[in-house]
């Protein structure tokens, strides 16, 4: 569905606007649902039991005692869990990370669980669970992993993606490659070159909102799930398959979502929860602890990244290339690919290679985190940069500026760009009033570049118009951030009516068709999308009953502002026809009015951003003071602009904890030592400064209005303008995130 | 059982509940008299999601016991509106956007209605440092600090 | 289990004695309730202590102060006349946890939770203060530094209980501060922590000098070399370098997922240089 002709031209009365959510009011009062906040009458309490090993067979569980327990109601292994997945390796995967069939892979790892009338005695009853382990070696470190000497955490795993198969399983389970050119040629043409190596540690999106649940299933099969989900089609489907039922006998029903980020895009504990509720014939509640979330949930991939970049004289970056090691934990996965993909996105390079490999780990299942892998990538990639520009002699700024890709680039990973917002980003930072604030003693400033896909999908949108002529859109995208808001502005604007006579709602999985899930920042592509299509059969509709109204043809018949208008010599002095008067009338011309959209949301806008950070640096601790901060980005089209900002601030927040102290902590057993809020440090409110956000607006041509996803760019620049701002204030090049204080210290005093 | 029986004030209505020793005042405000305002981010007094007023002090409920509030009178998100008029907070986190998921939205509301109780003309980094025991994921607390720096104005009559 | 509220410290006193399994005092709750939920105390009693009225109040007399056992940490920072002759005891105080724990934390509980980076103990050392404790013999008196042995151990005997802590009278000349290294602005636990009291002559020459040190061992390290260094100086530049070494020296840190030895050992000796100059010129002003 490409970009209107008139885009440029129209001025949009809806769209573009701040009116405040539909959800708001409920979000402010308390009266808003979450994942928890919902119960069943008879309901039980569900609790998992988790290994406390990182690398273990599990040899026996003997439930009994805890099965006779008063007040148990049902108790689960694995055993209880056919394996459904007919050679499905990823839903096999899944279905043994919800509950360890052979071998306990992590420190976290859920083994067993039971449901109960309460939670003191479903607490009892996990201590009655005996677990006969027998440990094997383990490792958590992504370097120690590559090696080829490291434990081996699965003897099925043997490297994809290498050219003869491996005849040893190892823990590298892909390969992956990309670029074009001949980079040894280029790079040996360099007058400069820049060769590092960077190493990130894991982080967690850190919602707010622990994983919650109700499932209940029914005596004949059919069942309802409660969930906090960014998916609520995926969970059923995955759902569904793994426990053996019927999609369509599964009910999903999104909560409200307190964060999700890309970690409630899988499923976890709701399997189990639903296996438990079948057992027991009863609905059973299952709310994660926050220990739980941090060990059993799904964190981001530990990096460990080569970069090598050379550049000519005269500034031309000449050749790229890069080894990227993501871990992805004791499955396989495909996190190395998409930073392989997306490391060198922003440039426009002659000669460039990207190569990836997956390291399996004891640790947790690695799950997205807002635009996965690419932060990392950018993170090596824009230091390298920094430094090279250093040594070009060129400004930072000036230097990407020349190098960046435009329209018609061939991207490193492939596809030829469109219409594309980093030179725009670029020119814009160039020429912001953060550039020129000065800089005191141990101040630094740096600047990075992002770059990410977006996605479009699988999407079905309805909008009923009501006999009052109020119109309810049902979506199923679920609403992380203010998107309800969004597509009601669209609805209105393409309807030609006020937004205060759009009511939009998240369906369940029984009354829409399939919709992907909420993640690659498409939720308002998508859906707007898929509205804007709806809409216009809907008018397709309203202009069919103005016609029957007024028995004219129906091609004498426009839509204008809300209105039916008639056309022409004959009929051009009918009085216009308002959305409220068809549908008052629509019982006597035909029945309800709908229109529908079932869409796979093609062409999602590739989005750039441009970030600047100003850190203050103590000498005597390393302690980092985020002084400053802008975020550059393009958003295509801004539906409504405060949130757009939102989404701007909230991923540079995220990235700023990620660059200075968020980290996973493990210890020599195995074991995760910092499960909690306390040592797990996010930014807290007195950590930042006012973020400042400049939306930028290179429309998609691939949507009518021009939108491009806007969620996840944000946190693609921050590790790399953090760690440029720190390298520039202690004058030491920072290597590895997060750059605590003691990494900071011991830069400084190297 | 031999549950605790205790008597409390919560916005303004009176309010009996029996309860196990151990269990907090969170637990019962949720799972007894249905106030999921209230959210549970991390049990351990690390997030501020289950921030409430207890006796005019901001405190995280998950670390008062059910037990403990006998007698005593506590404020929750669900008394801040009056009927169908919101207070200045809440109007103000709307029309900035102070929230994105909603979920650390109830504690906030508590944190700066008790901020401006105590500080009603604060500077930006009064804010900052007087909302520093709740953790936003999604907002990077730009906007939810000019939200309380609009309502303090408000408030003020300014 | 069972939750009691006794209305005197006698009564709470015989409680204690009387408990047949493990009894623990629950004043504000933000130690007590935190290790409930983690598992690591299962008590079978719950003495509450704050229906004692003479815990809950805070005096100033000839003699000094009177901290009771169940003032929160939050009223410390409201008391001016407290703040103007403690602002180093009053910063540690109001750095424990976040604004809400703050309404509820005592700094009897913190004191007795004998955590090693407990932020209002190494004012409360330098300052020297001593714990009024209570128990089944009758009351005793004991230096701060004395009360915890180890981590989360306590010198208190059975039966025993912290009553107040008492600060003396504030000599003139005198003044106190206390720092502590986190990562984060807010809401973090001491990587390591310092605190300095002193009192100067009518020189403006350090007369007397109380160091100690705060996550950097077992327990609170009061540092008398480090004193040693501080008495008799301007606190000059050369001093505070010596102070820098002596307590960085002085320190028995340990390798955690909060920080390591090495860190913590040269933030020590930043933090001591620090406190020292901000007591030195609170002192100065009096």
């Amino acid at each position: 569905m490409n970009l209107d002709p008139s885009h440029s031209k129209r001025s949009f009365s809806s769209v573009g606007t701040r009116p405040i959510r539909p959800d708001g009011v409920d979000k402010v009062t308390g009266r808003a649902r979450y994942g928890a906040d919902f119960n069943m009458p008879g309901q039980l309490v569900g609790r998992i039991l988790r290994s406390p090993h990182a690398h273990a067979m599990i040899r026996k569980i003997d439930t009994s005692k805890a099965a006779q327990l008063p007040g148990v109601k049902a108790v689960l292994t694995a055993a209880d869990l056919p394996d459904l997945t007919n050679g499905d390796a990823a839903m096999y995967d899944i279905l043994d990370n919800c509950m360890a069939r052979k071998k306990a892979l992590y420190d976290g790892h859920a083994v067993a669980a039971v449901a109960a009338i309460d939670a003191r005695t479903a607490k009892q009853a996990l201590k009655l669970i005996e677990v006969e382990y027998e440990l094997l070696p383990h490792v958590t470190d992504v370097d120690q992993a590559f090696a080829p000497d490291a434990p081996l955490i699965n003897d099925t795993i043997f490297t994809t993606g290498v050219d003869p198969k491996p005849d040893c399983p190892s823990n590298v389970s892909m390969r992956s490659q990309f670029g074009h050119g001949d980079v040894d040629a280029g790079m040996a043409k360099a007058d400069f070159v820049v060769e590092r190596t960077f190493k990130t540690e894991q982080t967690h999106q850190g919602y707010i909102e622990p994983h919650a649940c109700v499932a209940s299933v029914g005596s004949d099969g059919t069942a309802d799930l409660w969930v906090c989900t960014q998916g609520h089609f995926v969970y059923r489907q995955h759902c569904a398959q793994l426990l053996g039922m019927d999609a369509s006998k599964l009910r999903v029903t999104s909560s409200e979502i307190g964060g999700g980020f890309g970690g409630k895009t899988h499923v976890w504990a709701e399997p189990v929860a639903l296996a438990l509720s079948r057992k027991a014939g009863r609905p059973v509640k299952l709310v994660m602890t926050r220990d739980e979330v941090f060990r059993a949930s799904g964190p981001t991939s530990a990096t460990s990244i080569d970069v090598k970049i050379g550049a000519l004289r005269d500034g031309t970056i000449i050749a790229a290339d890069a080894t990227l090691r993501y871990s992805c934990g004791p499955y396989a996965g495909a996190w190395a690919e998409v930073g392989a993909m997306t490391a060198f996105a922003c440039y426009k390079l002659e000669n460039v290679r990207t190569v990836g490999y997956e390291v399996l780990v004891n640790r947790p299942k690695t799950a997205a985190y807002r635009a996965p892998s690419a932060p990392m990538a950018a993170f090596a990639v824009e230091s390298a940069i920094d430094e090279l520009a250093k040594k070009v002699g060129m400004d930072p700024v000036d230097f990407r500026i020349r190098n960046a890709a435009q329209e018609g680039t061939k991207a490193s990973y492939g596809p030829v760009y469109g219409p594309i917002g980093i030179g725009p980003t670029l020119e814009a930072v160039k020429n912001h009033p953060h550039m020129k604030a000065p800089l005191g003693k141990n101040q630094g400033r740096g600047m990075a570049c992002g770059f990410w896909f977006n996605f479009g999908g699988q999407t079905c949108t309805d909008l009923n118009i009501g006999m009052d002529g109020t119109v309810s859109l049902a979506v199923g995208t679920v609403d992380v951030g203010g998107s309800r808001a969004s597509l009601s502005l669209v609805a209105a604007e393409e309807l030609g009516i006020d937004y205060s006579q759009v009511r939009a709602v998240i369906a369940d999985t029984s009354s829409l068709g399939y919709n992907d899930m909420t993640d690659g920042s498409r939720g308002t592509f998508s859906s707007s999308m898929a509205t804007i299509s709806a809409a216009r059969n809907a008018i397709k509709i309203l202009r069919e009953r103005a016609a029957q109204m007024w028995d004219i043809p129906v091609e004498d018949v426009t839509w204008e502002k809300g209105h039916a208008v008639a056309k022409g010599e004959t009929h051009g002095n009918l009085p216009k026809l308002s959305l409220k008067e068809i549908a008052a009338a629509a019982g006597t011309t035909g029945g309800p009015i709908a229109g529908h959209s079932e869409i796979v949301a093609d062409g999602a806008g590739v989005s750039f951003a441009t970030h600047i950070c100003d850190i203050e640096v103590d000498p005597e601790t390393g302690a980092a003071k985020v002084l400053r901060y802008t975020v550059v980005q393009d958003a295509g089209k801004a539906v409504h602009p405060t949130y757009v900002e939102g989404q701007y601030q909230g991923g540079a927040a995220q990235g700023i904890g990620w660059a200075l102290n968020e980290e996973y902590i493990y210890g020599k057993d195995g074991r995760l030592q910092n499960a909690g809020f306390l040592d797990y440090r996010i930014p807290v409110c007195s950590d930042l400064p006012m973020i400042d956000t400049q939306i930028l607006e290179i429309p998609n041509p691939n949507h009518p209005y021009g939108v491009r996803g806007v969620g996840e760019t944000s946190i693609v620049p921050p590790l790399a303008a953090v760690a440029n701002a720190v390298s520039n204030a202690v004058g030491v090049r920072m290597q590895h995130i997060p750059m605590s204080p003691p990494r900071i210290l011991a830069a400084l005093d190297a | 059982m031999a549950g605790i029986a205790v008597s409390t004030k919560i916005n303004g209505d009176n309010a009996e509940f029996l309860c196990h020793p151990d269990e907090t005042l969170l637990d019962v405000l949720r799972d007894r008299l249905g106030l999921m305002g209230v959210k549970e981010g991390c049990g351990t007094g690390d997030c501020g999601a289950c921030s409430i007023i207890l006796d005019d002090r901001l405190v995280c409920s998950c670390l008062v016991l059910g037990a403990e509030a006998e007698g005593g009178r506590i404020e929750t998100v669900e008394g801040m509106a009056q009927g169908d008029q919101l207070h200045p907070l809440q109007q103000k986190f709307l029309e900035h956007a102070a929230l994105q998921c909603g979920i650390c939205t109830p504690g906030f509301l508590m944190a700066a209605k008790d901020l401006l109780a105590k500080n009603p003309d604060p500077t930006e980094e009064e804010i900052r440092f007087g909302l520093a025991g709740n953790l936003c994921r999604c907002t990077g607390y730009d906007k939810i600090v000019r939200a309380v720096q609009d309502a303090a104005g408000v408030m003020r009559g300014a | 289990m069972r939750y009691i509220r006794p209305s005197s410290l006698e009564d709470a006193v015989g409680l204690l004695v009387e408990a047949s399994g493990k009894a623990a005092i629950l004043a504000g709750g933000s130690d007590l309730l935190v290790r409930m939920k983690g598992g690591f105390i299962e008590p079978d009693l719950i003495i509450d202590i704050k229906a004692i009225d003479a815990l809950k109040h805070m005096t100033e007399s000839e003699d000094g102060f009177v901290i009771g056992a169940a003032v929160p940490c939050a009223v410390l920072g409201e008391n001016a006349a407290l703040r103007r002759a403690w602002p180093g005891v009053v910063e540690g105080a109001n750095l424990i946890g976040s604004k809400q724990v703050q309404g509820r934390c005592t700094i009897v509980g913190n004191l007795c939770n004998a955590s090693p980076a407990a932020d209002s103990v190494p004012a409360l050392v330098a300052a020297g203060a001593k714990a009024l404790i209570r128990g089944p013999a009758g009351s005793r008196i004991a230096a701060v530094e004395m009360v915890p042995v180890g981590p989360g151990k306590t010198s208190l005997a059975s039966g025993e209980i912290i009553e107040a802590i008492l600060l003396d009278k504030r000599q003139p000349r005198s003044g106190d501060a206390y720092q502590r290294f986190t990562p984060r602005t807010e809401m973090d636990i001491a990587v390591v922590s310092a605190a300095v009291n002193l009192t100067l002559d009518d020189q403006g020459i350090v007369q007397s000098a109380r160091v100690a040190l705060g996550a950097a061992a077992p327990t609170v390290l009061l540092v008398e070399e480090a004193a040693a260094v501080l008495t008799g100086s301007r606190v000059d530049d050369g001093t505070l370098n010596r102070l820098a070494e002596v307590c960085s020296g002085a320190c028995r840190p340990i390798d955690d997922k909060r920080g390591t030895v090495e860190f913590r050992r040269k933030v020590a000796g930043v933090l001591a240089k620090r406190v020292a100059l901000t007591a030195y010129q609170r002192a100065g002003q009096k």
